[in-house]
């Protein structure tokens, strides 16, 4: 008699990929897996290298150097500008994001309330709504509150995008931690916020990671949100701005400028996608059980 | 014994019933007040929209001069016969065939190129990711340059390796516009959809491959039978995911085509805009906007019936 471990081995070792000599079974994996990262990794690392290259039309003109960034720097209401609008952008969409939600998702996951269900629902319905049917309403809505064209009204209409997947998240963190100690606490006698200040807070830590991971990135990276809401140039978000970079010269675009733009828009995203990883891979997977 | 059973907790609520009432109640109210702040979002930030849209799609609403009363069908109409709606619609069909095709068998590809192991699949799986980190406006910007005739690398390389002879037009003809923004896409988003697929690929048991091998199937009977069956709620997922997003593509045709050449390439989003601030007509363009979003919840009806009567066919 065999061990199973033994047959198992066997059976491995008669299945049809074995018959191929190793070389030339793993020559096509790397030849395919070689261009596929290729593919993926030019344009980027291309975007970098024409962001400080000379070119006829950019600023820089020839050689290396930062030339198209200076020129960025100065151009229109200038980088800092754009950078700073965007950055308001983003980080007042993680805040509002997670207040709301880490409220919302600790009501929904430890109290009892009249329709409770249907509040749930509808914001998750808002994911079914195509995002433009809302922006065109909005733009008169907003208005109406007082927030037009202002970065404020931009951030809350981001944040309410945001809110299926970060109280879906918040909810089903928070029904994961265990009832005991919060019963504990209860019998001390503290009340419901100490409660979630003091025990839900602390063990929800990865989901907010995750939620204000998306939420930046999301806000970072919007742009028909900004562009059809925002209507002042000096309030745009580097999105917007760099499009407008695009159109504003007929004949001949700065095209290096445009893609030393590009750089800075994306370093931030790429910077937090190598630290956070795991978060990504993982709120990711967490946003695919929605469906 | 059964009407003892049922009439014990009743009694004992009727014997403890103020203080636990009370109790209860306080409880709802913390939960309402905690719940407040994501009513209100929703209510003002969503069904307010909602309602408004309906209300705009059936009055004259201009831009500048706001709401000038009722024309109810009026708007309806002017979309319909407005020479860019149906190539539109029929543009934005054929765009989500194609990016949809591309996607989810690209994404496949990718997924089963890391699950095939290999010393460098972990390299393999950033790389693929990498430019799902970044912003589609930006990717779009970046291929603008990559496209372009003054700075663009890809025709130089090309002559340079003596593989074309004049240079690719990339934007200029309708066709190759909708080829290479579809490019653009896929290098966006199909690390996106490998990630779905590969949750899929690993939840599937190694034993299932195995007996299949002893039964004497090849590698494709392996894939066609095991691998795509056991793989279709993911497929289902990316599907949805994917039809819903090309539908309501815009950064990228906004960005790259600006909806040429000839306004072959305008998408029903991009038509959207045109109306709100070329037309300066909001009413028109919420009437457009609730089409699209009647499209959208017919399609998602559809996919999500089709799925539901493929899990109890099995």
């Amino acid at each position: 008699m065999k061990s199973t471990t033994e047959a198992a081995t066997e059976i491995a070792a008669i299945s049809p990929r074995r018959f191929l000599p190793p070389v030339l079974k793993s020559v096509p994996y790397y030849v395919l897996s070689g261009a596929a990262a290729v593919v993926f990794l030019f344009p980027l690392a291309w975007a970098t290298f024409a962001s400080v290259n000379g070119t006829p039309g950019s600023t820089q003109t020839e050689g290396f150097g930062v030339g198209n960034y200076t020129f960025l720097w100065d151009w229109q209401n200038g980088l800092p500008t754009y950078f700073f609008n965007t950055v308001i952008l983003a980080c007042g969409t993680v805040v509002i994001t997670l207040t709301v939600s880490l409220l919302g998702g600790y009501a929904f996951a430890r109290f009892d309330f009249p329709l409770r269900n249907t509040i749930f629902m509808m914001t998750l319905a808002i994911l079914m709504v195509p995002v433009v049917t809302l922006l065109i309403p909005l733009l008169v809505l907003l208005k109406f509150l007082g927030i037009q064209d202002s970065l404020l009204g931009v951030a809350l209409v981001m944040s309410m995008f945001q809110l299926p997947f970060a109280t879906f998240m918040m909810r089903v963190s928070m029904e994961a931690v265990p009832r005991e100690l919060e019963e504990a606490a209860q019998v001390d006698g503290a009340g419901t916020f100490d409660v979630f200040r003091r025990i839900i807070l602390p063990s929800v830590r990865p989901g907010m990671v995750t939620v204000a991971l998306f939420a930046f990135l999301a806000a970072w990276n919007d742009f028909i949100t900004p562009l059809i809401l925002i209507a002042t140039a000096d309030k745009e978000p580097l999105a917007v701005a760099l499009t407008t970079m695009r159109e504003q010269t007929i004949g001949i675009i700065n095209y290096g400028s445009l893609e030393a733009g590009v750089v800075v828009m994306a370093l931030p995203c790429l910077i937090l996608f190598f630290a956070l990883q795991g978060q990504y891979v993982r709120g990711f997977m967490s946003g695919a059980i929605k469906g | 014994m059964g009407v003892e059973w049922s009439s014990a907790p009743a009694s004992r609520s009727a014997r403890q019933g103020g203080w636990w009432t009370t109790r209860r109640r306080s409880r709802q109210l913390m939960g309402l007040l905690y719940v407040a702040p994501t009513v209100i979002f929703v209510a003002v930030f969503f069904i307010a929209p909602l309602v408004l849209v309906a209300n705009m799609s059936a009055s004259h609403w201009t831009l500048l001069g706001g709401n000038k009363g009722l024309n109810l069908p009026d708007n309806y109409s002017a979309i319909q016969e407005s020479s860019l709606f149906w190539p539109a619609v029929v543009f934005t069909i054929e765009y989500t065939v194609l990016a949809t095709v591309m996607l989810i068998g690209l994404g496949l590809g990718l997924a089963l190129l890391i699950q095939s192991g290999g010393v460098w699949k972990g390299f393999l799986r950033t790389a693929f990711l990498l430019p799902s980190a970044m912003g589609l406006a930006s990717a779009s910007l970046l291929f603008y340059g990559l496209y372009s005739n003054q700075i663009g690398p890809i025709n130089p390389i090309l002559e340079t390796m003596r593989v074309t002879t004049s240079p690719i037009q990339f934007l200029e003809e309708p066709l190759s516009a909708l080829w290479w923004t579809t490019f653009l896409i896929v290098w966006r988003f199909a690390g996106f959809y490998m990630l779905i697929l590969l949750v899929g690929l690993q939840a599937i048991p190694r034993d299932v491959y195995e007996s299949a091998s002893i039964d004497g199937a090849n590698r494709w009977d392996s894939f066609r039978f095991i691998t795509i069956p056991l793989l279709r709620r993911s497929l289902a997922l990316s599907l949805i995911l994917c039809i819903t997003g090309s539908m309501l593509a815009f950064d990228q045709f906004y960005i790259l085509t600006q909806g040429g050449p000839d306004n072959s390439t305008v998408t029903i989003v991009e038509l959207i805009y045109h109306y709100a601030f070329q037309s300066q007509n909001l009413g028109t363009a919420a009437a457009l906007s609730v089409v699209l979003l009647g499209i959208l919840l017919i399609l998602n009806a559809i996919q999500f019936l089709s799925l539901r009567g493929a899990e109890e066919f099995r």
